[in-house]
Parts: C-alpha cells; structure tokens; sequence
C-alpha cells in the first residue's frame, strides 16, 4: 500500500507540473528582456514596464479598460436581472418553470462560438452597429444564468413560510423582499456578481463576435489580435502574468467566501 | 368562556389546485376567544384552510368573514391575525429579539414600547435570557417559543398555528401542549390550530373539526367527537374503537357480531345496514357467563402501561379489542357485556359501489374508464346504473389481471374482514370488503367477480 | 390585485426570448436563406459538395474524440486518487486542478505555445493534441471527482463484505458508480473541443485548421448565411451528444457553474 500511495502521489504531481508548466515558464521569462523565449538575458523588468509606457501601453490600457468596465456593468446588469429572475423562477412552478429553466440552460450548454454567432446574426439583421453595447448586451446575456444558479440554492435553502411569515408580521411584499428575503439570499447574490464578472473579463469568443469593426478591443481580443500578427510578442508575457494572478485572486475570493458561508452552518 | 359572537365564519369555501379540489365547500364558524383545531390525515385541507384565513391563498369559490366582513381584498399583511409555522419560519439573519420585534417595528411602535413588549414576550414563553441569541443556535423547542412570542408580541385577535409542536419530541410535545393551554386561557384570544394528531386535539380543543379530503366530517367538542363519531372515518381516526357492520333491527335495538344489543339510538330505519362503533374500553370482560351477552376466547393479551389490550376472538367468528386492568391468559375463555349507551350507531355512507357505465355488447360494460365483463340484457350503447357489492370487487397483487389498477387509500378492520377503500388510477374510489390483507398504498389490479351479485339497471334519464 | 412574484420571471424571460431563443432563430433562418433571399437548402448542399470544408468537419471531430478520450485516460486516475482518501487528502491538490478551468483558454493556449517554443518543438498535429489535452483535461477530472468523492462509501465496503478484491470492487461498483461523471466529462471536453476555432490556429500556427476555424472564417468573409449553416451543423452534433446524457445534464451544469 506504501507503494502504491507513492505512486498515486507522483501520478497527481507529475500532471500538475504538466499542467502548470506553461503558465510557469511564461511568468519566469517575462522577467528577461530576450525576444525569443527560452533565452535568459538576465533579470529585467523591461517587459513590464514596456506594458506600461511602450508602444503597445495605449491600445492595451484601452483594452484593459473596456474589459474591465465592461466587465463590472454586465456583472451589475446580470446581477440585477438574474436576482430578480431566480425570485419568479422560484415562485414558478409546473411548465412555466420547466420553460424558463430550459432557456436559462441554453447559454450554459452553448458552445462559445454558437453564442456569438447567433448574436451576431441577430444584431445585423436588426441592423445595430455592434460596439461597446452590443458586447455588454451579449455579456449580460451569457452571465445572468450563472447568478440565476447561484441565488437559486440560497433560495431553496430558506425556510419555506419564510415570505408569508414577513406577510404575517405585517410587512409588505416590497418589506418582506428588502427586510427578510434579501438578507437572505445575499451571499448568493455577491457570487453571482463576482462570478459574472470572472465570466466577463474571462470571455473571448463571443466578444469577437459582437465587438463590430469599429476597433472596440477588450484585454483577450487584444491578445488574440497581437498574437495572430506576430506569434507571442515578448509583452504578452508579462501581460499573461499579470491577468494570471488576477484572476487567481478572484477564485480566491469565491472560494473564500463560499467557505465561509459553508461553515457558518 | 367562549363569546357566543362568531369571530370568523368560512361560507361555501372551495378551493382546487391544477383542477384537484383540496377544500370542498366548507363552512365553518369560530367563536371568539374559542380553542378550534383543525384535525385530519395529511391532505385533509387542513393547513389550507388555515392558509386562506391567514390570507396567504385565495378561495376559488366561497366568503371569509372576519367579524362579519368579508375580507377577500385584504392582504395577509392588514389582517389582525399572526401565525406560528410548522417550521417556525424564523428569519437566520435576525436574533432572537429583532425576530420578535420585527412586526412592532414595521408599524413603527416607539423603541421602549418594543422594548417592553418584546420583554414581555420572551417572559411569556420562558425565553427571557436568549435575547441576543442567533435563531440557528436555538433547539427546537426554543425556536417553538420564539416562533410563538413573535406571533403573540402583535396582539392579534386569532394567533393561527400550523402543526407547530410536530417537530417536536415527544415528552417536549407534551409539556407545550400545556403551556399553549395555559396562554390561551391567560390570553383570551382565538386560537386556530392545525394537527394530524388525535390526541393532541383532543387535549387542546374546545372544538375539533375533523377533516377528510377536503370536507369536513364533524364538528363537535372532543367528548362529542369521541364518544359520538358520526361516521366510520371519524371513529376510526379518533382514539382506538371497534367498528363493525350491523343491522338496525328496530329503535332501540341493533345486532352487530351475530347478536342483538339494545341500544340507545332511534331513528335508523327498520332492518337497515349501519356501522356499530363500540370503544374498546367500553366492552367489559368477565371469567364468568353470568350477566353477559357473548362469550369468545382470549388471541393475545398485551400490557400497555396503565391497562392491557386484549384481543378476543368471539365464538361467532369476530375479533375484538377490548381495554381491561386486569390482564387475562392466551386461550382462556371469557364472556363480554356492552351497556346500551356504549353502542354507536352510524348511517352507513353507502351500501354498495354504485357506477354509472354504458353497454358496449352482451358480455361488456365500459365503467371506470375500462371495459368490464358483465353480462346483462341491454342492447349495445344502453347507459345503465351498476351496483356491485363490496364483495365482488376482487384486488389481486398482479396489476395485468385486474381490468384496471389502483392503490389501497383507506383500511378500516370490521372485526371479521377488512373494508378497504381502493383509488383507481383514474381517480374514482371502489370500496371493497375482503379476508386478505393489504397494506395502505399497495398497487392492486380490480376486477368483478360473483356476477350473480352485481345488479344493472337502465339510467332513465340520458343527458 | 397585488403583484405576484411569479411575475418577477416576466422581465428575464422576455430578455431570454429576445437575446437566446431569438438568435438561434436567427441561425436557423441564415442558414435556410440563400443570399438573395429565399427558401433553400444550398447552404448545406454546398457543405457536402466542398470537399475542404467536409474534410475540416471530419478531422475535427476526429480530433475531439482523440482529445477525449486522452483526457479519459489521464483523468480518471488522477479523480479516482483524489477522491480516494487512503492515496490523497488534500483540498489543495483537487483546487490546483479544478483552478485553471478559470483561466481564460486563449492565455492557456499561447502559454502552451511558449512551452513548445521553450522545447524548440515543432508546431503540428502532436502539438495541437497536446494542447488540446492540456486545455482541457481539468473539465474531464472534475466531474468525475465530484461523484466519486460523493459517493457513498458504504457501496464499497458492502462489495468488500460481500467478497469482492480491490479489483473487483474498482471494476464492478466504482467505475459503474462513476458513469455520471464521466458522462459529463465527457460532454464537458467534447464540446468544447469540437467548437474552439482560436486554440487550434495558434497551436499549429495556422497549419491545421479545425471546424470552429471555418464558421469563423465564413463569418468574418461576410458569408453569413453558408456560416449560419455550419454553425446549425455544429449545433446538431452537439445536440446529438447531449441526448447521450440527457440525465446528466443537471450536473454537467453544476459543475460548470463551480467554484
């Protein structure tokens, strides 16, 4: 059993260096100034500080800040929509239910490029000019399922009679869902925000798609189009490094608070 | 104690869901200040007819009147009512006080004048030093108390309550089954509350109203309701009891168990069916013949704490549960006696099943939805009435021999067969008199036999 | 009469009937117009009859199914050693793998780029199902971690008191057990895999082109309503798979929807 137990470890670490490896070897050398990767010209933070005043700072920092606003509107928007949503659905019962449920699944199971695609069609034959609002459209119409998933367990955990209890007391509906149903469902509330959001700043495929031709760019975009010009300009090391550990951090943050909620009980 | 002035009345309520009736036209009176309980199996109606007094749900049909005013348009929100949930519904996010203070302040009564009250609550239910508590770390029990003070702390003219101590343990169930007696006397107001159990009714009440799929089947105070169920359901639900099938000989005379009793009761015809009800306390068991009206021999004997549970088999081939002090042997004969004011008698409900059908050729009948084979006289597309006999409905436990299926629903034991009420798939109930033994909720397959007993007749008028 | 919170769904309805229900409609209706409008079904007759773009379907799911399996094989140990308390109990473990599934696949993809460049590999096909893998062996080991870890352990003892070895409890109880999570992992690589279109072209550097790559290209090019039907034919695929677990789907969604 000793042997086996070494051997099931060195199977799990050996993918995990696997899995890593990629992501290490782009965070190593995006503290070296050498075009090519893999050659080590000393520890520099030229490529950093490219990032911040060389040629490529402008367009990027226009990216960095289209990807995070609109990141935090769709996240607001779907947090909105979906609290709400989960609500009615919850209230919802027989085929009504079954419906709604259905559509809200659709965007999950979706293929990225079927998303985008659709919507794109849809903007032109309606004949919007895609830009910053058909993104945020197409965000919020892919976010709001996953705060609707994740307001929907806090829901069903609260106590059935917990609204007509509010009711009972004396409140009205408007008190009852501001004094009483809110405080409750507001961790899953908070998820649903910041999971939107991860979704948001995350996405690529359907951004390609509704972003237009009038140079509206977000931070995957960008990377995508400077990619496909010239194969992995050194910048894009540092640029991958720093959306790394961002992101990082917010599962961090998730996850703490998940667990947080978790032993609370 | 009870005010002689009704303070809610329930008119013709009805109320369905997705075209199933849970409440067929009820009407009910409740007297201020009255204890009322609503008892009955599960999905009797019960909870929701306390629902559509708390205002959460709305009638289909019928008035609610809350004195004298019909109060169909006011949201539960304006109603002078408060209710204890069965699960308390306490809110997780709030202590105990702000649970108990939250419908003061939502009227915006004055800091001190929640404060005083609130304290006043919590002294009422022994919870006086739990203020600061989070819900969660409460037991039940003391989640049952707040639950309570929070509902009590409004003053409401009826505090509703919907089975609130079922979660409870049994020995916890039993001492606030005393406290909530003791605050409704101290208190004064209505009380409404929902159970499934017996006793607890019984314990509790000024009135118990007993519920069955949606109607009520009696009203009455306990000592009425138990010593004079007015049907079979009632009698069966209510305490432990022998219920028998019988004939009503004349007034004052009835024979049940292939004897004849005198009895109390006037009024049932001459010579017609009826259920005999006779609680087993009632039956008083002897060593010796002498005084007695029926001998039988002793099945089993079991010691159940006060007085012993004794099951005779009567020479005439019944069984019968009889409660005595004395314990008796297995195998000893004994002789029984029942006073004539301990005899209940009981209208049957029906006598037979009847069905209505059509003739689909000389062998067929379609009835409940199926084809049965019947043979009878009339011409094909003949609409007829078909009374078939309890005992020529045959259940077997495989589902494709009977002409239909369905589920046991009901099972009352008649001291020599069990009368069994039999859901068909379709909905219709089929009562079935039968020796073999089957469990509520067994699937069954029905079918006729002893076609000699089934009687057809034509239905006169055709719509 | 006072509002109903059933009613609170309406809204969000509304904007799922407009901005999901809606623009598959709009697929459908590309794909069976021509360009100068009207009923036709040129754009699939024209799929059939391009040898190229029937050729990218073909290798495309070939690809997918390569891809899936190779993240079978690698994923099921790694889950079962995870959930098996006796090899592995480290929370941390199960989050290092679960973490990239968060990272967006672009950065990924390029990070595997730099790692072939690192190796001085060429780009080709063993690198585009390298990559493949790589991106996506974590949707494949989570699933199955989740019901193997929620398994109920008394299944395994009760095969060990009956007399089953640790083989015949592996292949008899465990793995059967774990069917819905390999089910949904399953579903969760080969979808995706057979929809991306960026991965494969920075993998290969352009030299493989997959079938994600030609819906893109065509609706890039302006030709929405051939697109339109490529995208339908996708569509179809991925419907067809997800009727191989349509009881798992539930999960494929919880899953999807962690952390």
């Amino acid at each position: 059993m000793k042997a086996g137990k070494f051997f099931a470890k060195a199977y799990l670490w050996l993918l995990l260096i696997l899995m890593y490896s990629p992501i290490a070897i782009i965070a190593i050398f995006s503290f070296t100034e050498a075009k090519v990767l893999g050659n080590w010209t000393g520890f520099s933070l030229k490529l950093y500080e490219n990032l911040f005043s060389g040629s490529i700072s402008n367009s990027l920092f226009k990216a960095v800040e289209n990807t995070l606003s609109i990141g935090v509107l769709s996240a607001f928007f779907s947090t909105l929509l979906g609290s709400i949503a989960a609500v009615g659905i919850y209230n919802l019962k027989g085929r009504k239910k079954q419906a709604i449920t259905f559509l809200n699944n659709i965007p999950m199971l979706n293929p990225d490029i079927i998303t985008g695609i659709s919507l794109f069609l849809l903007f032109v034959a309606v004949g919007v000019t895609q830009g910053y609002l058909t993104v945020l459209l197409a965000h919020v119409s892919f976010c709001t399922p996953y705060v609707v998933l994740s307001v929907m367990p806090k829901l069903r955990q609260m106590e059935a009679n917990t609204y007509e209890a509010a009711l009972d007391l004396g409140a009205t509906p408007g008190q009852a869902l501001r004094k009483v149903i809110l405080p409750q469902i507001r961790p899953g509330v908070v998820s649903g925000f910041i999971l939107a959001f991860t979704l948001s700043i995350d996405d690529f495929a359907v951004t390609l798609f509704t972003k237009g031709n009038q140079g509206l760019e977000t931070l995957s975009t960008f990377i995508y189009a400077d990619a496909r010009k010239g194969g992995l300009t050194p910048e894009l090391r540092p640029l991958m490094t720093v959306v790394f550990l961002v992101v990082l951090l917010l599962l961090l943050l998730i996850n703490y608070r998940s667990s947080k909620n978790t032993n609370k009980k | 104690m009870a005010g002689e002035n009704n303070i809610i009345k329930l008119e013709n309520i009805s109320k369905r869901y997705d075209g199933k009736t849970v409440l067929d036209n009820i009407n009910l009176y409740i007297r201020e200040g009255e204890f009322v309980t609503l008892l009955g199996p599960s999905g009797c109606g019960k909870t929701t007819t306390l629902r559509l007094i708390a205002g959460f749900i709305q009638p289909d049909e019928g008035r609610i009147l809350l004195d004298g005013n019909d109060i169909a348009g006011v949201p539960p929100y304006k109603r002078p009512l408060n209710t204890v949930f069965q699960r308390y519904a306490l809110f997780p996010h709030l202590d105990v006080y702000d649970n108990i203070a939250f419908g003061l302040k939502l009227r915006k009564t004055p800091t001190n004048e929640i404060d005083r009250r609130v304290r006043k609550a919590l002294k009422m239910v022994a919870m006086s030093d739990y203020e600061d508590r989070d819900v969660d770390s409460l037991s039940g029990g003391q989640q049952q108390r707040v639950a309570i003070a929070r509902a009590l702390v409004n003053e409401p003219r009826v505090l509703l309550l919907d089975e609130p101590l079922a979660a409870l343990d049994r020995k916890m169930r039993e001492d606030m089954q005393l406290e909530l007696k003791e605050m409704h006397q101290k208190l004064g107001i209505t009380f409404i509350y929902v159970t499934h159990d017996q006793e607890e009714a019984l314990t509790l009440s000024d009135t118990i109203v007993v519920m069955r799929e949606g109607k009520i089947q009696q009203i009455g105070t306990p000592r009425d309701i138990y010593n004079e169920p007015v049907n079979s359901f009632v009698a069966d639900f209510i305490g432990e009891s022998n219920i028998l099938d019988g004939t009503f000989i004349k007034d004052g005379l009835v024979s049940f168990i292939g004897k004849e009793f005198e009895c109390v009761d006037t009024g049932f015809g001459e010579n017609a069916p009826v259920d005999v009800v006779v609680r087993p306390e009632d039956v008083y068991i002897r060593r010796s013949q002498s005084g007695t009206q029926f001998s039988g021999t002793v099945k089993s004997c079991i010691f159940k704490g006060v007085h012993n549970e004794i099951l005779v088999d009567t020479d005439e081939g019944f069984e019968m549960t009889i409660q005595d002090y004395n314990p008796f042997e297995v195998g000893e004969k004994v002789y029984m006696l029942i006073k004539p004011e301990d005899i209940q008698v009981m209208k049957k409900e029906r006598t037979a099943n009847i069905l209505t059908g059509t003739v689909k050729d000389a062998g067929t009948i379609q009835l409940l939805g199926a084809d049965f084979p019947v043979s009878c006289d009339f011409a094909a597309g003949t609409p007829v009435r078909v009374e078939v006999p309890f005992s020529s409905v045959d259940l077997m436990d495989n589902l494709d021999e009977g002409v239909i299926s369905g589920e046991v629903h009901f099972i009352l034991y008649k001291g020599n067969h069990y009368h069994l009420t039999v859901r068909t798939d379709d909905g219709d109930f089929l009562y079935v008199d039968t020796n073999d033994i089957w469990d509520k909720g067994d699937l069954v397959g029905i079918r006729f036999s002893d076609q000699d007993e089934i009687r057809i007749s034509e239905l006169q008028n055709e719509n | 009469m006072r509002i109903k919170r059933t009613t609170w769904a309406l809204p969000y309805f509304i904007f799922l009937l407009l901005f999901v229900a809606l623009p598959l409609v709009m697929v459908l209706f590309y794909a069976f117009h021509g360009r100068d409008g009207g009923i036709t079904l040129a754009n699939f007759v024209r799929f059939f009859q391009t040898p190229e773009d029937l050729h990218t379907f073909v290798y495309s799911i070939e690809i997918a199914l390569i891809t899936t399996v190779l993240c079978l094989l690698l994923g099921y140990p790694a889950a079962w050693i995870m959930s098996n308390s006796n090899l592995s109990r480290s929370s941390i473990t199960v989050m290092l793998f679960i973490l990239p599934m968060w990272i967006n696949m672009l950065i990924r993809t390029l990070a595997t780029v730099a790692l072939f460049d690192f190796l001085r590999a060429p780009l080709g096909e063993a690198t585009l199902i390298f990559g493949m893998v790589y991106n996506f062996l974590p949707f494949m080991i989570y699933p199955i971690y989740n019901t193997l870890s929620k398994m109920n352990k008394s299944y395994i003892e009760a095969a060990q008191d009956l007399g089953a070895n640790p083989v015949t409890v592996f292949t008899k109880v465990t793995v059967p057990l774990s069917m819905p999570g390999v089910l949904s992992g399953v579903l969760m690589v080969f979808m995706p895999t057979i929809s991306t279109f960026a991965v494969a072209e920075l993998l290969t550097m352009n030299k493989i082109k997959l079938f994600g790559t030609t819906i893109q290209e065509n609706i890039n090019n302006g030709m929405w309503n051939y697109g339109a039907a490529l995208a339908l034919i996708m569509l179809v695929i991925i419907g067809i798979t997800m009727l191989f677990s349509d009881s798992e789907q539930e999960q494929a969604n919880e899953a999807g929807g962690l952390i």
